[in-house]
């Protein structure tokens, strides 16, 4: 029952989750000192030196504070709101291949929890599933900013998920896979997909940031219109699950990305310097979490940088501007096939 | 309708171009603007470490000034409640007794002398209306409390401490001096 | 083991498919179907179908569902608003219910004589040999059907794209 690869595989689920969860906590100390520092600024830099503590200072006041369930609230639903957001949110990183793998004792251990033959569904299906965590919540607070919140998620969630499927088809049509882990082994060295793939690329990377709702897309939490949006009558962890899953959903997509458009562990020309595979795989996975970083970053740069869309203009973006582009972008992948054969 | 100052500028809605229309060089001029400022000096001064320097001239808590061998200067004229536009400061005279010499510098003193802080706008007005160079606002910030009537300050807060001379040098330099003694000026002619 | 999964999955697909009927809350059973669907694309897995059970979870779980559950947030679920059911309402829903039924045990008796299906290959529910079989044997249906969906979504933005004058 109990084989090495059983136990590994349990091992690698704790630091993959355990990182996952760092990660997503010191984001929320990376997000105020980023929006800082591009807002002329320090950020915070009070707990601990360079403010290191402040997460966890926030985690104590979010434990601390007063756990409010709405008299009128649908109890169960209203817990089970944050619970659902947070677990979605946590299952995807099981089908991203953080390494090429180990060789421990001859043996060869993949850094991938699972290597399921539909990587890329896997993950839609999470993401899809992900949507109900707000709904479920933003319903049963029975408040009408947090239902309005719950209504504006679920519509810009599902009409966004169109426009990035039809972004990954292209991809897959020239990758030839479902498989994540083969997609990021057939971009070694710089053969990144981005170079192959800049439109759909930039239409998946919008719709991203439409399905973490991150700024610009942040409406269903828009502060200016809807209080708290569909949060609003959250306190407590349970408000803190919802801001957790948000940056465990922004790491996830910064993985994701990182992973189908630029080479995963993939760097080029780090082949040529080591030549122990196991040393070689850990390098990249160190690379795989730098570009991981940018693409944080890179989410928070946006986030400070672009005002939020109105309603109808995101609806419009979606529909009107990315679907249309993604079902070109099919078309020129397949034309591109057919004039220069099968790419990678 | 015709614009009386001639500046108004009618306003067009343009069509958009297509490199507009897309938005994706504006967003990416944006970022470069945004990440410019990533690495600029930032303007936070971290403020229990780091104090910004007051203005020469900054008006904070008053002082009731002693003369040179520690009396106080205050006869209670009252000018500077009268001209207090906040009706912040009250007093109450009272005449020296034998003995008190060293205390108070002139025959007739303030009992009680109190200024409310709530009040207080800090327009600097009670200072130059005071004829004996009395009162003066420092660069000292009042503290903050709990309770309204903490605010109310008496002597005991206002009136400079023996061992701890409040220098007011920055507020009335050589120059005001000379303003306020030259009788030649209508304006200290009274 | 599994088999014990496959009790406890069919366990969990027939209390929440009886529980959607049984609840009084509309959200409740979308939210019990939607559990039904997850344990139904459990089942696919079982069956090492993975494809279909991600795409089952994706279309039933991930999109049909949240439009269910974003209809029925819009409607006031209090229950002085809910209209009062007649008699013969009832009396229908029983005729119905009873055909339904009936229909049932006709086609369950049917399904006894039938052989039990044995799944001759085990890895046919993988992506390659799914793909093979719609792209060879279902290429016409599978383009045609595809064509539609291309058609449903252009129709879409284009009802979208309609300016009010």
């Amino acid at each position: 029952m109990f084989t090495p690869a059983l136990i590994y595989i349990f091992i690698l689920i704790v630091v993959i989750f355990s990182v996952t969860l760092v990660i997503a906590m010191y984001s929320t100390y990376a997000e105020r000192k980023v929006a800082g520092f591009l807002q002329d600024r320090l950020g915070p830099n009070r707990a601990g030196p360079f403010g290191i503590l402040q997460p966890v200072a926030d985690g104590v006041k979010m434990f601390m504070k007063e756990e409010i369930i709405p008299d009128v609230s649908n109890k169960w639903l209203f817990i089970l709101g944050p619970s659902v957001a947070m677990a979605t949110c946590l299952m995807t990183s099981a089908v991203i291949p953080f390494g090429s793998g180990l060789t421990i004792g001859g043996t060869f251990y993949p850094m991938q929890v699972a290597d399921v033959n539909i990587g890329i569904l896997y993950v839609f299906g999470v993401v899809s599933i992900g949507v109900y965590g707000i709904m479920i919540g933003g319903w049963a607070s029975n408040n009408k900013y947090s239902l309005l919140g719950a209504l504006r998620a679920s519509s810009q969630m599902i009409s966004y998920e169109v426009a990035m499927g039809l972004s990954i088809i292209a991809l897959v049509m020239m990758t030839g896979t479902l498989s994540v882990r083969e997609i990021a082994a057939g971009q070694p060295g710089g053969h990144w997909n981005v170079l192959y793939q800049p439109l759909g690329f930039l239409i998946f990377i919008i719709c991203a940031f439409a399905e973490t709702n991150r700024a610009p897309f942040d409406l269903p939490e828009c502060e200016t219109e809807l209080v708290g949006g569909y949060h609003t009558e959250y306190s407590s962890m349970k408000l803190g699950f919802y801001l957790f899953a948000e940056y465990i959903n922004m790491f996830i997509s910064a993985a994701v990305i990182s992973t189908l458009y630029f080479g995963g562990y993939n760097m080029p020309f780090i082949g040529r310097f080591i030549t122990d595979p196991n040393t070689l795989s850990l390098v990249g996975t160190a690379f795989l979490f730098g570009k991981i970083f940018f693409f944080i970053f890179f989410f928070m740069w946006v986030r400070w940088t672009i005002p939020r869309f109105r309603y109808d203009q995101l609806m419009n973006l979606g529909w009107k501007g990315l679907i249309p582009l993604a079902i070109l972008n099919i078309f020129l992948t397949g034309l591109g096939m057919w004039f220069f054969g099968k790419v990678g | 309708m015709q614009s009386l100052s001639n500046r108004s500028k009618v306003v067009t809605k343009k069509e958009m171009s297509f490199m507009e229309r897309i938005y994706l060089p504006a967003i990416f001029g944006g970022m470069a603007i945004t990440i410019k400022h990533f690495f600029k000096k930032k303007a936070t001064i971290n403020y229990p470490e780091v104090k910004r320097d007051f203005s020469e001239v900054y008006r904070g808590k008053h002082v009731l000034k002693r003369d040179e061998n520690g009396a106080e200067r205050c006869t209670a004229c009252g000018l500077c409640a009268v001209s207090c536009p906040a009706e912040a400061i009250t007093m109450v005279a009272g005449e020296r007794k034998a003995g008190e010499e060293k205390l108070y510098r002139e025959e007739k003193y303030a009992v009680t002398y109190e200024i409310n802080m709530l009040r207080c706008i800090f327009c600097g007005l009670c200072e130059e209306a005071c004829p004996k160079e009395a009162i003066f606002l420092t660069d000292e910030l009042v503290p903050t409390d709990f309770k309204r009537g903490e605010f109310i300050y008496g002597k005991n807060k206002l009136v400079e401490p023996l061992d701890n001379r409040v220098d007011i040098s920055k507020r009335q330099t050589q120059a005001v001096l000379d303003f306020k003694k030259n009788k030649l000026l209508t304006h200290n002619r009274l | 083991m599994t088999l014990y999964l496959f009790y406890f999955l069919s366990f969990l697909a027939v209390l929440s498919a009886l529980m959607v009927v049984v609840s009084k809350n509309p959200v409740h059973s979308v939210l019990y179907l939607i559990m039904t669907f997850f344990a139904i694309a459990g089942h696919y897995v079982l069956l090492n179908a993975q494809f279909l059970a991600a795409v089952h979870v994706i279309v039933y779980a991930g999109a049909i569902m949240v439009l269910f559950l974003y209809v029925i947030m819009m409607l006031n679920l209090n229950a002085d608003t809910e209209p009062q059911k007649g008699k013969w309402l009832r009396v229908a829903a029983t005729v119905a219910g009873g055909i339904l039924m009936v229909v049932l045990v006709g086609a369950l008796r049917s399904a006894a004589d039938t052989l039990p299906v044995t799944a001759h290959d085990n890895q046919i529910g993988m992506i390659k040999n799914l793909g093979k079989v719609l792209y060879k044997d279902f290429m016409l249906p599978f383009e045609i059907s595809s064509i539609l969906f291309l058609v449903a979504m252009v129709g879409a933005v284009m009802l979208g794209k309609k300016e009010i004058k």
